[in-house]
Order: C-alpha cells, then sequence, then structure tokens
C-alpha cells in the first residue's frame, strides 16, 4: 500500500516535472537563440516574460476580450516588445565591446521592471482562473491538472515548430548562417538586422506562450515575476550548452525535473528548491564547461 | 594616363571603375588613393604583398570595410555608402580570403545559401556546379566545416556562382592549397570568364594570377606602382623580381 502510494505521487510528479521543464525549455529557447545570434545573454528575457503575463491578464481581467483573442495579441505585443528592445538598446551598440552591450541588457530588464511597478504596482495580481485547466481530473486515483498535460504537448508542438524552423526555411538557414559570420552572411544579400529581428520576435513569441501557461499554473502576476524564472531559465540554457536549442530544451526539462522530484522526495528541502539550479549549474560546468550540448567555443573572428 | 590606356584598347567604359580610394583602419592608411577598371568580360588581377591593401580594396568595394573617400561606380552608379547586401543585389560577389564557409551548414545548403536572393529554381545551377565540382556532389550533405581546404575553396567558388554574379572577385582562392588543386581552380577561373563572367582576382600567387589576367595591377603599401596586360608584367624584370622568385629571372 506505502510502495503504491509512492508510485502514484512519483508519476504525478513525473507529470508535474515536465510541464514546469517544459516551461523553463520554452524561455531557455529566447536566451540561446538570441545568444546564438548577437553572443549576448539578453538579462530582459526574463521581463519580457512578466510583460507578456501583464499583457494576457490587462487582456482578460480588466479588458474583459476572449482569451483566445488575448492570447493571440498577447504574443504579437511581445514580439513587438522583444523587436523593439533589441532595435533601441542592442543595436545602437552591434559594434560596441561586448561588455557595454550586456549593460545595455541588464538596463533594459531594470527599465522593465520598474515601469511594471510604476504602472501596475508592485502587488501581485490574481490572473483570471482558467477552470478547464485547472480542475482535476482523475485517472486510476492519480489526480492531474489538465494544464499540466497541455503545457508539454504546447511545448512539444512549438519546438518542432522551431526546430522545422530553424533546420529547413530560407530564414532559419539565415540565421544559423549569420550566427557564425556576419560579413560572409551579407555578401550572400542576407540583411542581419531583419534575421536578428526575426530571432527576437521568435524568443518573444515562446516567452509570451510560456508566461501565458506558467500563470495557468501559478495564477498570479507581479512586476518582479520574471526574474527568478528568468534566471533559471538562463542556467538551463547554459546547462545545454547556449546556443544550441536542442540543449536549452534538454537544460529546461532537466531544471524542471530535479526541481519537483527533489521536493517530493525531500519534502525538507523544499526551502531549497530555487538553489538546486545553481548547484546543477556548478557541477555540470566543472564537468563540461560547455554545456551538455555545447559545441567547443570557437572565437568568431 | 592608364585610364586613357584602357580606354585606348578596349574601347568602352569600364564595368567597374575605382577612383581615388582611401580606406583607413583606425588611423592607419590601408588604401591610399588608388585608380582602378574592371572591363566587362575580363579578368583583372591586384597583385602585392601581404599587408598592401589588397584584400581591403576588395572589401570597400562591398562595404564590408568603409571608405574614407573616393569613389566606387559600377556600370556608372556609385556603390560607396550603399549596403552590402544591395551591393551584392546589383551582381557582385566576393569569394572572401580564407573560404569562409559556413561550417555548420550542410555542402548543399551552402551552395543554396549563395542564392539567398534568388527566389527562382535553384536545380539546374546546382547540377552545374556539381558538374564543375564533383568532390562537392559526394559530400552533399556532409557539414562544410569536415571538407579540405581545396573543396572548401570550390564550395566557395560554387557558393558565389549560385547568385550568378556579373563581378565575382576572389581574394586569394590559392592561399594554402595544394599546387594542383590550384590549377584546377585557376582552370575554373578561366571557364568562368569564357561564358562571360567578370573577374577581379587578387593574388599572392602573382606567376598563376599574372598568366590568366588581361589586365594587371601592382599593388604596394596602399598604392597601385605599376599596371599593365598579364603578359607584360610577366615580362616586367621589377616584378619578376619581387613577386616572381629569382628562378624566373635566370631563365
Amino acid at each position: 500500500m506505502v510502495v503504491g502510494m509512492t508510485m502514484e505521487t512519483f508519476l504525478q510528479q513525473l507529470i508535474n516535472g515536465l510541464s514546469v521543464g517544459s516551461l523553463y525549455a520554452l524561455i531557455a529557447i529566447g536566451y540561446t537563440m538570441v545568444y546564438g545570434i548577437l553572443r549576448l545573454i539578453n538579462f530582459a528575457h526574463g521581463d519580457i516574460f512578466m510583460m507578456a503575463a501583464y499583457f494576457t491578464y490587462f487582456g482578460i481581467a480588466v479588458f474583459f476580450m476572449p482569451w483566445y483573442v488575448t492570447f493571440i495579441i498577447t504574443i504579437g505585443l511581445t514580439m513587438l516588445l522583444g523587436i523593439t528592445i533589441e532595435r533601441v538598446a542592442y543595436r545602437p551598440l552591434r559594434d560596441a565591446p561586448k561588455t557595454s552591450l550586456l549593460i545595455s541588457a541588464i538596463g533594459v530588464s531594470f527599465l522593465l521592471e520598474n515601469v511594471a511597478t510604476y504602472l501596475f504596482s508592485g502587488k501581485p495580481q490574481a490572473f483570471p482562473e482558467f477552470p478547464l485547466m485547472t480542475t482535476p481530473f482523475f485517472i486510476g486515483g492519480l489526480s492531474f491538472q489538465p494544464v499540466s498535460i497541455v503545457i508539454p504537448i504546447v511545448a512539444f508542438i512549438l519546438m518542432s515548430a522551431l526546430l522545422f524552423i530553424i533546420n529547413k526555411t530560407k530564414i532559419g538557414m539565415a540565421m544559423r548562417a549569420v550566427a557564425v559570420d556576419y560579413d560572409t552572411a551579407k555578401l550572400m544579400g542576407i540583411k542581419i538586422n531583419g534575421v536578428i529581428s526575426s530571432t527576437f520576435a521568435i524568443g518573444s513569441a515562446l516567452a509570451a506562450v510560456g508566461a501565458i501557461l506558467w500563470c495557468m499554473k501559478y495564477p498570479s502576476v507581479l512586476p518582479l515575476m520574471g526574474v527568478v524564472p528568468g534566471l533559471k531559465c538562463f542556467i538551463a540554457a547554459v546547462i545545454g550548452g547556449i546556443g544550441n536549442v536542442k540543449g536549452a530544451v534538454l537544460g529546461g526539462l532537466i531544471l524542471g525535473f530535479s526541481e519537483v522530484l527533489m521536493v517530493a522526495f525531500f519534502p525538507a528541502l523544499t526551502g531549497y528548491r530555487d538553489a538546486i539550479a545553481f548547484v546543477i549549474l556548478i557541477i555540470i560546468l566543472l564537468f563540461l564547461p560547455n554545456g551538455l550540448l555545447g559545441k567547443k567555443q570557437v572565437e568568431k573572428v | 594616363m592608364i585610364q586613357k590606356l584602357l580606354k585606348h584598347i578596349w574601347g568602352w567604359t569600364p564595368m567597374l571603375k575605382i577612383s581615388n580610394l582611401q580606406v583607413a583602419y583606425g588611423g592607419i592608411e590601408a588604401v591610399k588613393g588608388i585608380d582602378l577598371e574592371v572591363p566587362e568580360g575580363k579578368i583583372v588581377t591586384l597583385i602585392g604583398a601581404n599587408g598592401a591593401g589588397k584584400s581591403t580594396t576588395l572589401r570597400a568595394i562591398v562595404n564590408l570595410v568603409k571608405a574614407k573617400s573616393g569613389s566606387i561606380t559600377y556600370h556608372g552608379d556609385e556603390l560607396l555608402g550603399l549596403d552590402t547586401t544591395k551591393i551584392v543585389d546589383k551582381g557582385i560577389t566576393l569569394v572572401p580570403e580564407g573560404r569562409h564557409v559556413f561550417p555548420d551548414l550542410t555542402v548543399l545548403e551552402n551552395l543554396k545559401i549563395g542564392a539567398y536572393m534568388r527566389k527562382d529554381n535553384l536545380d539546374a545551377d546546382i547540377q552545374k556546379i556539381y558538374g564543375l565540382f564533383p568532390r562537392l556532389e559526394e559530400r552533399s550533405w556532409q557539414q562544410a566545416g569536415t571538407l579540405s581546404g581545396g573543396e572548401q575553396q570550390m564550395l566557395a567558388v560554387g557558393r558565389a556562382m549560385m547568385s550568378r554574379p556579373k563581378l565575382l572577385m576572389m581574394d586569394e582562392p590559392s592561399l594554402g592549397l595544394a599546387p594542383l588543386v590550384v590549377q584546377g581552380i585557376f582552370d575554373i577561373i578561366e571557364a568562368l570568364n569564357k561564358e562571360g563572367m567578370t573577374i577581379l582576382l587578387i593574388e599572392q600567387n602573382a606567376n598563376m594570377a599574372l598568366r590568366v589576367a588581361d589586365y594587371a595591377y601592382v599593388l604596394e603599401t596602399g598604392k597601385i606602382t605599376k599596371a599593365g596586360t598579364g603578359r607584360e608584367l610577366l615580362a616586367d624584370d621589377s616584378i619578376k623580381e619581387a613577386y616572381l622568385g629569382k628562378s624566373h629571372r635566370n631563365k
């Protein structure tokens, strides 16, 4: 009986880990794509995620728009936000030292957090409930929230679409070319700025979907909600090998599973939930400095 | 003087005309006011030692480095200040020094990306390039980074051809290649030229370059010091001494 209980709990936790991991993966992809093409850690990415959550909150709870309209508008606005950030804060610094770019990213991050606090107040807002997504259902004595199943499915579909775009389409080919060599890509007639904008658009769209799903699972929005997930997903991208999309997915899943399972098996360690990401990061980087799927670093000439 | 002579010989205005081009990198003047012309349908070569400013000149033509002053016209249109992509769109392409194939892309993808601006069917062009370089067809699905230096050079040339350029510029295509491979590359250059492609070639291998060139310029520390037909320069004593090695002097 005790074993049976453990097994059930374990299965439930596995599903939970999978859904948390998929969310991390969705956000981590944004970090890894931007890094791949600009060699920049986009510190504002977690805050783009936060803004997407607010867009959805306003659409549904304030403007009473239907959820599907809100989702489309949210994704559109978030893409626009990502593109604008690149345009305003990163593009003028394209030829500047990388450190300046990094500082600019941190600046954008603080700016978004403070603008959000100013405009939306620092108080957490209740995210609208999606009963369809949160009412538990039961299979053989196991209870699941539908959202925990929907998240991995949506994430899987989006990631497959992304890999298709990167590997099979013309713009994907251009992205891979720009990621290795700006000058030669220009000689092919590739418009670098357009490719970089597309990269930001895709990364931000994934963060927007991530934010919507995140808020269905954890229904509250606040201006600093992007900080910890942002940091963890950055870590996920590094664990997987930053610059590598599959690596970001792997890193996200590893992080999600380890967090959830650690709390499930060692409830006493619940308070250390957020620390595990860093512990895994340190261990993996000690043995594989380029991450799990990362290539040996070749300096860009 | 040179320009008048050129006009006299060929009787038309050149496809590419560079006048008084100056390029500086962080205070160091790499190109100090050169004049150069490339007539349509010809092979023109620019020879000179390392650091003479040859690559800088080519990179300035496609605006990968900014020119300080001067003018570069293509069929009479000013190129200075245009985006690289716009210049490429006009039908000028550069095979960069060191090949610069995209290492993570397959051979086939590298060819396709060469035709990035084209919207028509590429199959015939790809088949043509595979006909010229059968090695590339064998390695079609291999990542370009796994190719040998010679194969990468073939790929870089093939990739440049995919945009159907009118003016093909090549930066040291023979660098680091075995003599047999170099001969192969030069045979291709001549074949492309016979089909009507105009070629501007930069070489340290002056001997090879002068043999294929209709017209040649010698660049020394940012200035053009000599110009003439390939044959004239091959026979020039000072060129022999500086660029062709002693064995030629003794012949």
